[in-house]
């Protein structure tokens, strides 16, 4: 599981790329974290469409990133799960919470 | 039931095997040709579970993770998965989604994933004693065009 960042006007792009679960979600949270902490973003995407597999860890994740995002008044959202993390996401019912968008067609 | 096929395994419970937990019963599942969106929903709830024995069952030590997957009638898959770990106290608690003993990195949302995923999960706990999840899946006949 890799992390993959850009950074332009104050968006915070993150690209989530192979599997995130438990194994793989603290070093994830500890880079994002770095990540937000350099940068200091208004907004922070979360693009998913390079996941291979997500599970509850998953939801952990992109809930404390909203949170981190909120506490500093700023804006957080996902784009782009494929269908496995989705009916994760779906399941869970985050979509409440998150705004979960599709950019690009499948 | 008549059981058709099945595989056993036991792993430690280091989170390293997670991945391999789930992609391996995916393999034994695929001879009953599911489709992707099946096989993804078995992997994700064997995630799931296997998880919850790594952070809650063994909590500061490793300890042994027993997993059985087994086909029985009507293409169905049935895995279980057990510990000899901790327990849990109060499964009713422990099933309700968004309720966590675990830290921050943990969502709460595990029993819940695999109940909405699977046909049927039964947990069986007693504090000290382990927890054993049996879950099963149907899998849809398809028959070609």
């Amino acid at each position: 599981m890799k992390v993959l960042s850009s950074y332009k006007n104050g968006r915070l792009t993150l690209f989530f790329k192979g599997e995130l679960d438990h194994h793989s979600a603290k070093k994830v949270m500890n880079t994002i974290d770095q990540l937000i902490d350099e940068y200091l973003p208004r907004d922070c995407v979360m693009e998913l469409s390079g996941l291979k597999f997500m599970d509850s860890s998953g939801i952990a994740v992109i809930l404390r990133v909203y949170k981190r995002m909120n506490e500093m008044g700023g804006r957080a959202w996902a784009e782009n799960p494929p269908r496995q993390p989705m009916r994760v996401i779906d399941a869970s019912g985050i979509d409440r919470i998150v705004k979960i968008s599709t950019t690009m067609k499948e | 039931m008549k059981t058709k096929n099945y595989i056993k395994m036991e792993f430690p419970s280091r989170s390293v095997n997670e991945g391999f937990a789930r992609a391996a019963v995916a393999c034994f599942a695929a001879q009953l040709d599911p489709t992707l969106e099946e096989l993804g929903d078995i992997k994700t709830a064997v995630s799931e579970a296997v998880t919850n024995c790594i952070v809650h069952a063994y909590p500061d030590s490793i300890g042994k993770i027993s997993l059985r997957a087994r086909i029985i009638d009507n293409n169905t898959l049935e895995i279980v998965i057990k510990d000899w770990g901790k327990g849990i106290e109060d499964i009713e608690k422990a099933r309700e989604p968004m309720f966590t003993t675990g830290g921050e990195e943990r969502s709460g949302m595990g029993f819940t994933i695999m109940e909405s995923f699977m046909d049927k999960l039964r947990v069986r706990s007693s504090p000290g004693r382990g927890v054993t999840v049996t879950m099963r899946r149907r899998i849809a006949v398809r028959t070609a065009e």
